[in-house]
Parts: structure tokens; sequence; C-alpha cells
């Protein structure tokens, strides 16, 4: 009797060590090694650049593209651990001037702009301006740490101390990346969340987004860089210069991205 | 003969290989954390909320699993009917399936627009983001593994002990109370360890159904992914103290079965 459940238990541990390798796949991207001599494009680009980037990719004619969407500040931690893409686009300029402090990218560019709203789900009214938020309703916001849930933490504290506090009494959930608040709207999961005006216009209709006022309006600014040490600079440079200047550039604007502002 | 000569190297090396691979990311992590660090994540409070929601609602995950799953598995192990392989793959399918499958399933099923999502709502109950659906999650992907175990613990009874306790005139609920637990016991207990084990992992149902806030539904692998990008140490000290957590269990699980009264009946 004891071989008989040794064996099954021996097959369950081995399908528990297989479960959890697919589960680190989802959060950590893996890379081929250093693929020098391939046309290959490397690039780690913020969640909220998804559908920007993968109509550029498809038409990029420098090589194929490969792309890795995560929140920027786990794209960023994985060039700290030593993962070595082509392009790191991000969705501020503090993690590249940040990473290129630490001379691990060359010098960044800011390359696009975005605007944060106040989204929520197009059928609903639960939610029709920011003081609605100190209501009884439930909000999705971004982490510490990452672009979306900053620029949030911004707003929060332009607004006097006991609005932001309702306020953040109301998040229901500190998401990973922009992504996530994106599904927990579209689902129905909260009545709104914090994200980019180019997620409600890259959500088919089914979010709507809610200006937020000029006066609590954070500057969003996305910055690119070439990473130190990429195995395809040049394709890297080719894929940065489509970004500041043509098929980069239109598919951005196509998906509701704003211009960089002219000092950089 | 010959053949005999190359063959036992061969499985040595591919134990080796194995045991290498498997241990290597865990040795790791206990080698660039330092024992301060460990602690030093511990004095955190938010992975104190973390480590404590991890605990509590994995354990009730898996009572749960153990209340409905033993009887479960034990119809299925004492019973042959049509559909019989069907119905265990149905139950087996959530094993094979990615977390991100699961939370999808979770939030198309009992989601506000899911199935069920407007009943819910219309009882007042409200699953998603809240610890409940923490606990639904770390049930739906742990589950199987019990069942499949207590199927197999129960299965591999001896059918004439069972038998002989109903001839001794004791109902099956007696019969599987009395008997057919205490013997299966050592295979239960492997089964409650292993889906504990994988509750305690749990990360990408986790995240799409329950969404990531702590002190509600912020568990340790969640936290540990926030850290990953703010504090790289510190989600190393938190690994670290999964990674012994999760081997405690199974450790302690494994001493229990060992000493299990089980044993001492003949088999």
């Amino acid at each position: 009797m004891t071989a008989a459940f040794r064996r099954p238990a021996l097959v369950s541990l081995l399908l528990i060590a297989f479960s959890g390798s697919l589960a680190a796949c989802g959060s950590d991207e893996e890379r081929p090694e250093a693929s020098s001599g391939t046309d290959e494009v490397l690039v780690s680009a913020a969640a909220s650049l998804k559908g920007a980037l993968t109509s550029y990719g498809s038409s990029f004619d420098g090589g194929e593209v490969k792309l890795s969407f995560a929140g920027s500040d786990e794209l960023a931690a994985q060039i700290c651990q030593g993962i070595k893409p082509d392009v790191f686009a991000a969705a501020n300029t503090k993690l590249p001037d940040q990473l290129f402090k630490e001379g691990l990218v060359e010098t960044p560019l800011r390359f696009t702009t975005n605007e944060l709203v106040l989204a929520v789900p197009a059928d609903s009214d639960a939610v029709t301006s920011v003081d609605d938020l100190a209501t009884k309703v439930t909000i999705a916001v971004g982490a510490d740490g990452v672009p979306v849930g900053e620029y949030t933490r911004t707003v929060l504290d332009r607004l006097p101390a006991a609005q932001s506090k309702s306020i953040l009494g109301n998040v229901r959930s500190k998401e990973p990346d922009v992504g996530g608040i994106v599904g927990k709207l579209t689902q129905g999961a909260v009545d709104s969340g914090f994200v980019y005006r180019s997620d409600v216009e890259g959500a088919g209709g089914k979010l709507r987004a809610i200006e937020l006022p000029d006066r609590l309006k954070p500057t969003v600014e996305y910055g690119v860089a070439i990473v130190k040490g990429s195995p395809n600079r040049a394709g890297g440079r080719e894929f940065v210069d489509g970004l500041l200047e043509g098929a980069g550039a239109q598919a951005l604007k196509e998906n509701g991205f704003g211009r960089p502002s002219p000092a950089m | 003969m010959k053949q005999a000569r190359w063959f036992p190297p061969l499985l040595f090396a591919a134990l080796t290989t194995a045991l290498c691979f498997l241990t290597l990311p865990i040795v790791a992590i206990f080698v660039d954390t330092g024992p301060g660090e460990l602690l030093a994540s511990l004095d955190d409070p938010a992975a104190v909320d973390a480590l404590t929601l991890s605990l509590w609602t994995s354990a009730l995950a898996v009572g749960i699993i153990v209340l409905v799953g033993t009887p479960a598995a034990f119809l299925l192990a004492t019973r042959s009917f049509r559909g019989r392989d069907l119905l265990v793959t149905l139950i087996e399918l959530p094993l094979v399936l990615p977390p991100a499958v699961a939370g999808i399933g979770l939030l198309a099923a009992l989601g506000p627009n899911g199935l069920f999502g407007q009943a819910l709502d219309d009882a007042g109950i409200r699953v998603v983001l809240t610890t409940t659906s923490v606990v639904l999650a770390l049930t739906f992907v742990a589950a199987p593994f019990y069942l499949r175990q207590a199927e197999s613990a129960f299965s591999a009874l001896d059918r004439s002990w069972l038998d002989a306790s109903r001839t001794l005139g004791a109902g099956e609920a007696t019969t599987f109370a009395r008997v057919a637990i205490p013997a299966a016991l050592p295979g239960l207990i492997a089964g409650l360890a292993l889906a504990w084990g994988r509750a305690l992992g749990e990360f990408g149902a986790t995240l799409m159904f329950a969404g990531s806030f702590r002190g509600v539904t912020q568990t340790v692998p969640l936290a540990i992914y926030e850290r990953f990008a703010t504090d790289f140490t510190a989600a190393l000290g938190l690994s670290a103290v999964l990674v012994a957590v999760s081997g405690a269990i199974l450790l302690t699980v494994k001493l229990a079965t060992r000493a299990s009264p089980a044993r001492v009946l003949p088999r």
C-alpha cells in the first residue's frame, strides 16, 4: 500500500513543480540568450504600449520584433537583474533615467506622451467625476512603483487630504500593470480606475474616459533607451528611430498617444 | 548483459540532472539571502500581512478541499460507473490549466459580468477582489491535487477489508470513517500537503480574479511580485520565507505520515 501511494505522490510532486514553472513563465519573461548575428529586435515595453507597439512591430522592416510587455518597473528590475533586451520603453522618464544613471542603458529619449484619465465601464454611471470617487464606489489603481500608480498618486496628492484619504479607502486592487486595471474595469470588477487615455481608446468601446481637471493632470511622458550590451544594437536603434519619426510615431498617434514635448 | 553496464549510470545521470535543475533556483534564493535579510523581510508589516493572509486562506481552502474531496474521492475509488474516466479527467483538468486560464474561468463564471454574476449581485454577494475570491481561486487550483491523491489512496486499499467491515455489520458510513480513512491516511495526508503547497504558491489566478490589495487579497506570491520591481532584496527574503514555510509543511506531513498509526496495520 505504501508503494501504491508513493508513486502518485511522486507524480503529483512533479506536477507541482511543473505548474510552478508555468506560473513563473507568466511573470518572468524568458529571454533567448544573446542572439547575436540574427536580426531579431527584443523590446521590453510598458504594458500601455501594447496596442501601438504591436502594430508598429508587425510593420517594422528592420528585423523581427519580439515584444515583452509588463509594468515598466518590472521590466526595469529585469534589466537590473542582467536581462538584456535591445530596447526599453517605459511609461515614464524616471525609470530609463535611473537605469541610465546606473550605466545600464544609453541616453534615454522622450518619444511620446499620454494622459492619465479616470476610466469607467462604458455602460456604468456609478462614477462621473473625481469627486464621486470619495463616495461609495470601488476603484482599481496601479501598484506603488509602476508608472500608472505613481501618476495616480500625484493626482491624489493634489487633492485635499481628506478627499484623497477616502478615495484610497475605496481602492480594491493595486495592479502590477495598467493591463490589470483595464481587465478589472472591463470585467466590471470595479466601478472605476486610473488608466491612460490610450487604454480607453484601445478597449474597443468597453470603457469611457473621464478627463481630469487641468489642475490635477500629471505630465505623462514616455522614455525609451537602448540597453547597454544589447545583442542587436543596430536593430534597436532603427526601432527607436521609427518611434521618434516614422511608422512607430504613426502607430502611437493612431493609438491615442501624443507627440513628445519639443524640449528633450 | 553488456547493456546493463551503461544503463545504471544513465539513470544516475538523469536523477542528478533533475536534482540540480530543481534545486538550483531554491539554493540560489538562500545563497542570495542572508539570515539577516530573511528576518528583515519579516519586519516589514506588509510582508507579515501577506504571510498571514496566505496561511489562513490556504488553510481554509485546504479544509474545504479535504471536507468535500475525501468523500468524493472515496466514491470515485469504490464505484465503477459509466463515464467515470470522463469525470476523473474533468476533475483533474485544473492540474494542467495555466493559472491565467483558471483566473479567466473564475471571472467568466463568478465575475460581475460572468455566468452567475447577476445572480450573485442580486443576492448581494460580491466575490471579486475580496478575500473570498482568494479562497475560491486557491481551492480551484489546489483541489485536483488532493482529489487525485485521495482517489488513488482509496483505490489502493484492500477491498476485502471494506467488505469484511460491511460483513461485520458496519454501514458504509462507518466503514468509510473507521476503516477506509484510517487505512488511506498516509495517502490522504500526502495529498493534503501537495494541495496546500500548491495553494500557497498560487499567483496568476489570484491576481486576475482577486486582484492585489494588502491585507485583503495580496498573498505572499503577489507581494513577492510587487517587491520584485521595487526592492529585489525584500522579494528574495520573502521568497525564502515562502520556501521555508512550504518546505516545513511538506516535511511535517512526511514525518506525520511516518508516525501514522496506519503503518501499524498489516499490509
